[in-house]
């Protein structure tokens, strides 16, 4: 048998994994592993800026592709810098492999240079974690991590690694395990059989349903069968932050996504709805508003394939734990093979309904702002891209206003299009996610939308564009305050703008972009918006820093009305209210 | 409504830390905790106190169920069960007290384990409830030290937590 360093292990089980990209930082305590990726050519390694940027990237790249991100860094401030984003792919159930150094086996404890108990900073924020012992357990422990990762709920796993364990001087015997056997950990797979039914008799008996799909439709690859679902059925379905492309978002049985932000027709849907179908979603507060208030007519189907989001927020009336895929494909091969209807006049009527109230308040059926000002509105800009992209682009986002006006106005017809932290709101998760997609997919147009708060959070990731040659396009929302905040306050501090604003202090984003080598533009006017756009995303090969202004006083509507308010009651304008 | 859950996890560096973790996470709150390992070196046996109405236990059990390490967990309280409390206590006892304490102890079935001229060491075993109610018994202030191992627990009859 083969005999290999720690070090040489630990890459060669990443190979063996399937690993062919890693993002990382290195440093004192990860300096063998980095030595054993120099020593070979399998795995590409993507040096970052800033080992927050590393987590984003692989989290980008994960959710773009379905395949698990792996993070590479050091002890101490290197795996505490990860923490962010490691905590990112924990809120919104991204595959990930965290691998970091630690400081050798005998200074553990001692407070030594670069010492931090890794274990114990992420253990909240991870699915799993190990600590590697001996290199003998090097490939198991991968082997795992990447099962637990990307299976059940997926999630981020941490494995630490000290520094001795790598080792170069002490060899061992490699053998990486083909199969996994792990008595205390089973994912769920297929539902039960009796309450999928309970579930299509529910269904069938409804007036007025909702399907409201999540985060997990899109995990699970189950897009193809919702929208096969839904179609049969003639259901109106809404999508939550996470979930927007389960569903395709131009088709007419699409209502917009739902929550604080949601339109007004998908809220008020929900509201009046009698049965829900909720699909690999989570009841988030962001969804529910007031849970005493969510739903108060609607019996609720949930679908989850981890049961202890069944029932955490909102009691579910049928809960059927399973991957999303086999329940939903288990309940088309009932309703398929059964000969009942849903009720076809009921479920006319509430189209009927539900069309009367997209036709009133819904965004998509008329422009809901201005468009006669001086200042360019951001819902146009962003309205713009999708025309321009022809809505196929992957598009990532920072955390605010931008990032709701990308949510309602690109309107995704594709699952993993749509890459933004909806759990953990990270701002500066945008362009190192964009770089993590590019990778993965380089003929593709990926725009990371952002705004002159967020972009700075991350923005020493355009010397990593610059490495690597990663063509993405910023599209900069620039309004000159922390726009979100800003809103909040206006709406609930009598405008009192504490901290929100810029004062004159940006930076040229310009002349910014252009010293990391890339190109910079700016957008002020209505009249070049649509041509200034079309040159820069003309520009294959180049990073395109588009810094476009926006009116500062927009402000994101709908908006559900906070504290104590229903699925249904929202701000609509600044002065109008349901 | 106080629960007793019994969870059987892999016997591995930083799973109870975990589990604990869990609960100050979650905002749940623990009784008591006890922990060893069991005949089988691989796995621990925990054994813990909570305090919830059924939404929050159920939660609770989830996500417990969650953690990788944890194979396997039980709700005692949903069955019939026996729950031990060991329970150790220097009590005051001087003059007319000694006999009085000892008095004490033997209703209770306890066992006077150490003795000096001015007190005893007491041990009791049994449910919460009987070791609340001797301490109760024996007073406030004759009552120097008290140390509780936290419940144990086991379901009846021939119904088993295994691998």
């Amino acid at each position: 048998m083969e005999l290999l360093s720690g070090g040489d292990m630990l890459v060669r089980a990443l190979q063996d994994e399937g690993v062919d990209l890693i993002f990382g930082y290195p440093g004192g305590s990860a300096l063998h592993i980095y030595d054993a990726i120099f020593r070979q050519k399998k795995i590409k390694h993507v040096l970052v800026r800033h080992e927050q940027g590393a987590t984003h990237a692989a989290d980008g790249y994960a959710r773009s592709t379905g395949k698990v991100g792996v993070v590479l860094v050091t002890s101490g401030p290197g795996a505490t810098n990860a923490i962010t984003g490691i905590a990112t792919a924990y809120m919104d159930s991204i595959p990930m492999v965290v691998i970091s150094g630690q400081v050798p086996s005998d200074k553990i404890g001692e407070d030594a240079f670069q010492e931090t108990d890794m274990v114990g900073c992420s253990r909240p924020i991870v699915k799993h974690s190990f600590l590697v012992k001996n290199a003998e357990e090097i490939p198991a422990v991968v082997k795992k991590a990447f099962y637990i990762a990307s299976t059940g709920r997926p999630g981020p796993v941490v494995i630490d690694i000290p520094k001795d364990v790598t080792n170069p001087a002490d060899r061992f015997p490699y053998r990486f395990p083909e199969k996994l056997r792990m008595r205390s950990y089973t994912p769920a797979g297929k539902g039960h059989t009796g309450q999928i039914r309970k579930a299509i008799a529910l269904l069938l008996s409804a007036k007025r349903p909702v399907i409201y799909a999540g985060g997990g439709v899109v995990q699970g690859e189950g897009s193809e069968q919702l929208t096969e679902l839904a179609q049969l059925l003639n259901f109106p379905v809404t999508n939550t932050l996470m979930g927007l492309g389960a569903y395709p978002g131009t088709d007419r049985r699409f209502l917009g996504m739902l929550g604080m932000h949601g339109t007004f027709e998908a809220n008020t849907a929900m509201h009046h709805a009698d049965v829900i179908l909720a699909v690999g979603a989570r009841f988030d507060d962001r969804v529910t508003n007031t849970p005493g208030k969510f739903c108060p007519g609607a019996k609720i189907i949930h679908v989850d394939v981890d049961p202890a989001s069944i029932s955490k927020t909102i009691v579910a009336d049928v809960p059927i734990v399973g991957t999303v895929k086999s329940v939903l494909g288990d309940m088309l091969d009932m309703l398929k093979a059964s000969d009942d209807q849903p009720d076809q006049s009921a479920i006319v009527d509430w189209w009927r309904q539900i069309d009367d109230w997209r036709e009133r308040h819904g965004i998509y059926a008329a422009p809901r702002y201005r468009t006669d000002g001086d200042m360019l509105m951001p819902q146009e800009v962003i309205s713009a891209v999708h025309e321009i992209t022809e809505g196929d682009a992957f598009v990532t986002s920072d955390v605010g206003q931008h990032q709701m006006f990308a949510a309602q106005y690109y309107r995704f017809n594709k699952p993993r299009r749509w890459i933004n932290s909806g759990g953990l709101g990270t701002m500066g998760f945008g362009l190192p996610a964009a770089l993590g997609v590019k990778i993965a997919h380089p003929d593709s147009d990926v725009v990371c939308v952002t705004g002159e708060g967020s972009i700075q959070m991350c923005i020493q990731e355009l010397s990593t564009a610059t490495q690597y040659h990663l063509p993405v396009k910023i599209l900069c929302l620039n309004n000159q305050a922390l726009g979100m905040v800003k809103q909040w306050q206006e709406m609930q501090y009598e405008g009192r703008l504490s901290h929100s604003v810029y004062e004159e202090s940006l930076p040229d984003f310009v002349k910014l972009a252009e010293a990391y080598g890339h190109l910079g533009m700016k957008i002020q006017h209505r009249d070049e918006l649509h041509g200034k756009l079309r040159e820069a995303f003309a520009i294959k090969d180049r990073t395109v820093f588009i810094d476009v202004y926006v009116d500062p006083s927009e402000h994101v509507y709908p908006m559900q009305v906070m504290p104590n308010g229903s699925m249904r009651d929202m701000w609509l304008s600044k002065t109008e209210r349901t | 409504m106080r629960r007793i859950v019994s969870v059987l996890m892999e016997n591995e560096p930083g799973a109870l830390s975990r589990v604990v973790g869990l609960f100050s996470q979650r905002g749940y709150n623990i009784e008591s905790l006890t922990v060893a390992p069991t005949e089988d070196a691989t796995l621990s046996r925990l054994t813990l106190v909570t305090i919830g109405d059924d939404h929050k236990i159920e939660q609770v059990t989830k996500n417990l169920n969650k953690l990788i390490d944890v194979v396997k967990l039980v709700d005692l309280t949903e069955g019939s069960h026996i729950e031990r409390e060991l329970l150790l206590v220097k009590v005051r006892a001087t003059g007319a007290q000694r006999d009085e304490v000892k008095r004490s102890v033997d209703i209770f079935r306890g066992q006077i384990v150490d003795v000096t001229s001015n007190m005893y060491t007491v041990q009791v075993a049994g449910t919460s409830e009987k070791l609340d109610a001797f301490l109760q018994a024996l007073g406030e202030h004759t009552i120097m030290e008290v140390v509780r191992s936290g419940v144990s627990g086991i379901a009846r009859g021939e119904k088993v937590l295994s691998v």
